[in-house]
Formats: C-alpha cells, sequence, structure tokens
C-alpha cells in the first residue's frame, strides 16, 4: 500500500512536484501516467527515499519514508530508471548483492536469488558476467533484484523504456504475477497503451498535479471520449490551461 | 550491527567486482609496483654504468693557438687531459660550442707568452655551454688544473726570489665527507618514497572512481541507495575497498624495491641502501596507516564528479596534493622532526627516508605519524559520509 499526501519537491526555482496526493492499493496495478516532465520519476523518488520532500508525506504500508527511511526502504522493491547494473557481476551476484544489502543470510540470499533465477526465466545467462548483457537480460536481472528481499510493494520508473516487444510482454506478465500474489505495483510510464494494457488503476500527472486518477473506465468517461490516448490529451491540455 | 553488515557487503562487492576489472587491476597490481621499481633500478643502474665510463675518460678539449703555450698544454696532456688542437678566433670558438662540436675550447691570446714572462698576470679564455650539454666535470677540472699550473709557476718565481713558497699559503682546507654509505644512498633513492607513496595511491584510484562516479554515470546508485543501508554506511565501505586494494599496492610496491635494488650493484657507487625484508616490513607499516586517507581523499574527490571522466579529470589534478609536501622537503633538505610527523605523506616520507637511511627510528615519532594520519583519516570518511548524505548526490 503506497500513499501521497500533499507531496510537493522544487530544484531551485523550478516546481517539479505541486501537491500530489494518490493512493495505490495492494493486489492492483497502478499506472503513473504523464508526459515527460510531468514530474513522475521525482515522486517515485521521493517514494524511494532518494529525494526528501520539501512538504507532503509518502507513505509505504503506512510508514513514512521522511520519519523512517530505512523501514520504509525495505518494504519497497526498486527498478530505477535505466536499470543499471554492475557489469562485473554476474546476474547472481547482482541479485544476492541486494539481498546481502537487505540483511539476508548467505544461504537465504542464494535460496532467494535462484528462486528468482527460476521465476524470470534466467537461467541461461544468471551466471554470465552482466557486462554483454541485452536490455532485456538487464532489465530481468534489474527486477530480481529489486525483488530479491520480498517486498509488499514494488515501484518501477518507466520500466518498458528501450525494451523490445518481447521484453515488454514478458514484463507485462510477470507484474500480474505479483498482482496475482497481492503485491502493490506502481510504475510509471508516458505510453499509454501500456498504461492501458497492465493497469487497475491510473493516476494522470502533468506539471508536478495529478490531473486525473480512478479506474481506467472512469477516466475515460469523465473525459466523455472512449480511448484513453484522446482522454489524455484532453486532461493534458486542461492541465496546461490551470 | 546491521550497519555493518551494510559496509562489509559493499565493501566486498566492490572488492570482487573490481578484481575483475582490468583497469583496476592494472593500475593496482602493475604499473605502480612494478614499473616504478624497475625503472628507479634501471636509472640507478645506468647511472652507474656512466659514472664508472666517465671517471676512466680522458677530457676532450679543443685550444686554439696551442703552439703560443706548449708547456702549459705539455702540462694538461700529462693530466688526462686529451687536446685538439683548433685555430678559432673568438667567435670561431663560441660558434663551436654553441654547436657542441667541442663541448670546451681553451682560448691562448696572442700576448699570453710575452705577459707570463713579464709576470703580469696572463689570461686565457674558457668557453663553455652551460645549458647545453654541459660537461661540468671536464669544465672544473681544467680550470682547477690551470689554476694549479699558474701556482706552479708563482711558487718557482717566489723561490727565484728567495721567499718560502709555503708562506703565501696561509691556510689550507682539508675535505672530510662524513656521509655513510647508506646515507648517501638516499640522494641516490630520493624518489623511491615518491614512488612508493604515489604507487599506493594510485593503487586505488580507479576503484574509488568505479564505485563513486563510476556507480553514478552507470545508474546503478539509484537503486543502490534505495537498500536499507544509511548512505554513510555505502560509502564508507567504498572507501575501506579503495584502501584495501591501496594497501595490496604499497607492500607489492615495496617489496618490488626490495627485490630490484638487491640486483642493482649499489656498491659501486659507495652506497647501500638499507632494503632488506626487515626495513621493507617497516616501511609499509609505516605506509599503511595512510592507504584511509587516500581511499577517502580520492573517493571525495570523484563523488563530486558526475561521469569517469569528469573524476579522472579531477584527480589527475588534485592527486598530487598530498605529495607536494614532499617536493618541499627535498627542497628544503628537511629531516625528521616531531612537528612534521603531524602532517600525512610528509611524516611518511621522512619515516621512509630514515629507515633507507639505516639510521634508528624514533617510536614516538612513528606513533605520532600513524595516530594523526589515522585520525585525518576517521576525519576525510567522516566527511565522504555528509557528502554521501547530500539529496543533489545523484545530480
Amino acid at each position: 500500500m503506497l500513499e501521497a499526501r500533499g507531496l510537493t519537491k522544487s530544484f531551485g526555482k523550478v516546481a517539479a512536484v505541486r501537491g500530489v496526493s494518490f493512493s495505490a492499493r495492494d493486489g492492483q496495478i497502478t499506472g503513473l501516467l504523464g508526459p515527460n516532465g510531468a514530474g513522475k520519476s521525482t515522486t517515485l523518488r521521493m517514494f524511494y527515499t532518494v529525494l526528501r520532500p520539501d512538504s507532503g508525506d509518502a507513505l509505504i504500508d503506512e510508514v513514512s519514508v521522511t520519519a523512517d527511511p530505512l523501514a520504509a526502504r525495505r518494504a519497497i522493491g526498486v527498478l530505477s530508471h535505466g536499470a543499471g547494473i554492475y557489469n562485473h557481476l554476474t546476474a547472481r551476484e547482482n541479485i544476492a548483492y541486494f539481498g546481502e544489502l537487505h540483511g539476508l543470510e548467505r544461504e537465504a540470499r542464494e535460496a532467494r536469488a535462484a528462486e528468482l533465477i527460476e521465476l524470470l526465466e534466467m537461467k541461461p545467462f544468471a551466471d554470465r558476467l552482466a557486462k554483454g548483457f541485452s536490455q532485456g537480460q538487464r532489465l530481468k536481472t534489474a527486477l530480481a533484484r529489486a525483488l530479491v528481499h520480498k517486498p509488499r510493494n514494488v515501484l518501477l520508473d518507466e520500466p518498458t523504456n528501450g525494451l523490445d516487444v518481447m521484453a515488454v510482454r514478458n514484463l507485462r506478465k510477470l507484474l500480474a504475477q505479483l498482482r496475482e500474489a497481492g503485491h502493490c505495483v506502481l510504475f510509471s510510464s508516458h505510453v499509454m497503451q501500456e498504461v492501458e494494457q497492465l493497469c487497475d488503476e491510473v493516476i494522470v500527472i502533468s506539471g508536478g498535479q495529478v490531473v486525473a486518477a480512478g479506474a481506467l473506465a472512469d477516466i475515460r468517461s469523465r473525459a466523455g471520449n472512449a480511448q484513453l490516448e484522446d482522454a489524455f490529451v484532453h486532461l493534458m491540455d486542461g492541465g496546461e490551461a490551470r | 550491527m546491521s550497519s555493518w553488515r551494510g559496509i562489509w557487503a559493499v565493501f566486498r562487492k566492490e572488492f570482487r567486482e573490481n578484481l575483475r576489472d582490468r583497469r583496476t587491476l592494472l593500475s593496482a597490481l602493475v604499473f605502480g609496483p612494478v614499473f616504478g621499481p624497475v625503472a628507479v633500478a634501471l636509472l640507478v643502474q645506468f647511472t652507474i654504468r656512466h659514472a664508472e665510463a666517465q671517471s676512466d675518460e680522458n677530457i676532450q678539449i679543443a685550444v686554439a693557438h696551442a703552439e703560443r703555450a706548449p708547456n702549459l698544454l705539455a702540462y694538461l696532456g700529462a693530466r688526462g687531459v686529451d687536446v685538439v688542437k683548433v685555430e678559432f678566433d673568438e667567435d670561431g670558438a663560441r660558434a663551436a660550442v654553441a654547436a657542441q662540436t667541442h663541448k670546451i675550447v681553451l682560448e691562448i691570446p696572442e700576448d699570453f707568452g710575452a705577459r707570463l714572462s713579464e709576470g703580469q698576470p696572463a689570461p686565457v679564455v674558457l668557453y663553455s655551454d652551460s645549458s647545453r650539454g654541459f660537461d661540468r666535470r671536464g669544465v672544473g677540472r681544467v680550470r682547477a688544473l690551470v689554476a694549479q699550473y699558474g701556482l706552479d709557476i708563482a711558487q718557482l718565481r717566489f723561490l727565484a726570489r728567495g721567499i718560502d713558497p709555503i708562506s703565501v699559503l696561509p691556510i689550507s682546507v682539508q675535505e672530510i665527507d662524513v656521509s655513510t654509505p647508506s646515507s648517501r644512498s638516499v640522494l641516490v633513492l630520493n624518489m623511491l618514497s615518491y614512488l612508493v607513496l604515489l604507487s599506493m595511491l594510485f593503487g586505488g584510484l580507479y576503484l574509488a572512481i568505479d564505485a563513486t562516479a563510476g556507480e553514478r554515470e552507470r545508474g546503478s546508485l539509484e537503486v543502490l541507495l534505495t537498500a536499507p543501508v544509511p548512505r554513510e554506511n555505502l560509502i564508507y565501505g567504498k572507501i575501506l575497498a579503495a584502501a584495501a586494494y591501496m594497501l595490496v599496492s604499497l607492500v607489492l610496491t615495496v617489496s618490488m624495491f626490495s627485490v630490484a635494488i638487491s640486483f642493482v650493484g649499489l656498491e659501486q657507487l659507495g652506497v647501500t641502501a638499507n632494503l632488506g625484508p626487515r626495513a621493507a616490513a617497516t616501511m609499509i607499516a609505516c605506509c599503511a596507516p595512510l592507504v584511509i586517507f587516500g581511499g577517502a581523499y580520492l573517493s571525495i574527490i570523484s563523488g563530486f564528479a558526475k561521469s569517469y571522466r569528469e573524476a579522472q579529470t579531477y584527480i589527475g589534478l588534485l592527486i598530487t596534493i598530498p605529495t607536494m609536501p614532499l617536493m618541499f622537503a627535498g627542497l628544503l633538505g628537511l629531516s625528521a622532526k616531531l612537528g612534521l610527523m603531524f602532517v600525512p605523506f610528509l611524516s611518511q616520507h621522512l619515516l621512509l627516508t630514515t629507515v633507507v637511511r639505516a639510521e634508528p627510528i624514533d617510536p614516538v615519532f612513528v606513533t605520532v605519524s600513524v595516530v594523526s594520519t589515522l585520525v585525518y583519516g576517521a576525519l576525510l570518511m567522516w566527511v565522504a559520509g555528509r557528502l554521501y548524505r547530500r539529496e543533489g548526490l545523484l545530480g
């Protein structure tokens, strides 16, 4: 369960996020939709405690990221923008390293890494150095790394960037699995089709503010358009006009 | 307790990952430890050869108008000076020295013989170019021989007038060189401590860059910061990993020096360097506390950089700063004093020099050096921790 309460964040004179509030429930996939520069990444970064909100708060399973960032971090798995992994470590070592950082003992983290390698179908490249990995292999490694401590909440920043069709399908399947397992999944995207295919709930962000939130059907009907893309453009125009 | 685990996890990962990085391995295990000692050994060897060759050699000089001073030339010839007779005037002599066709030209003026027989000072002119291919030893010897020749004539003149020549030499200087072979070695091995300290720094250089600026550039830093480990502990782990590589580099470099120098015939220079296993161990122990300082220093510098390249540029400019005091020490001829033991790098340099000289080292000096260096290292680590807690870290 993730909850944003009036989050604001400025960089110098630029107000990136201006009072964002929403919640993302367990057992659901929530999409953070918005154009480039809308404040999606900044919002996510406040959730995963890399940035500190200027005001407002983000709660992860009721734990405040400002009051207890370490506890908040234990409850989340993060797939950051670009999915940077360590080239001189194997996929398995990349996963196990984060297991260790999350305090798993050796046997536990090795068992967990093996489990994730199985789950994400990473066997063929699990023990190769990450140096020569394809984008899809990198993404799987980064995702396994994010899940190593079995976090209740999973945050993904533009996870489909740079992936081919097959890799995107794979990711979609995985996110659906996480939803079935009762996780709270929050991911950001600027691609409507993606959000349309995956999400139960959508939060549309523009200019650092939430311009619409709710189930897909609601948003469509509220904008009076059947296509999400049209609804999106409609909302953006409204957002810019304000 | 759990925070120690975070530091340990980061340390192990950085240590292992960099073992697989050719760049790190080359700089830690090859460049400093091998090239430095080998270069010094070759240089010393070359110096020895050169010195041997020079001491046996006659000095070559060109003499313009040799026929004007046959006795002087016979005197020089009998004392190891090979004379080439030339017909230069002043301009010709200058040109020959400038063109280096002759390094030293002695010109005998026309009135040399006449002035000598009249008892007036008889000038000779000695040409050499101190900016190019200057043969200082040769010039000095020719000057001394000519002066001695003049003195011999003077003594004969006094004798002819019934005066004891001894009475015009009221003072005689007796030179005694009290340097021991080991202390003389410091001249030869002056650069040793500099190379050891620099090689040590280079050992952790690439790891420090890779673990900070490199990690940020690759985009893995962001995820690392989401791990439930306090941010300062992440950088502590990285600093300690860089320090570990520096320690490895230090041990290898000093050992290699010890081996390489033993192959060089230093005794032929009248020099012995105290670089046996015991001395090497002492040197390593004196320098080891510096690795924390060095690791933190390099990590802080590259922590400010946004990319690997940027970090390399900064470090290229700033890596020499800690070793600056060494240059001053060389220029000012500083020797170990208690106050200087508080200066990192300088104190290690002075202790190394003491060890190489085979002089006793004061345990108080060592203690002050070790403790103060560790304190500075801890201070720099704290600064690095503060730096990593900054929000702007991701840039």
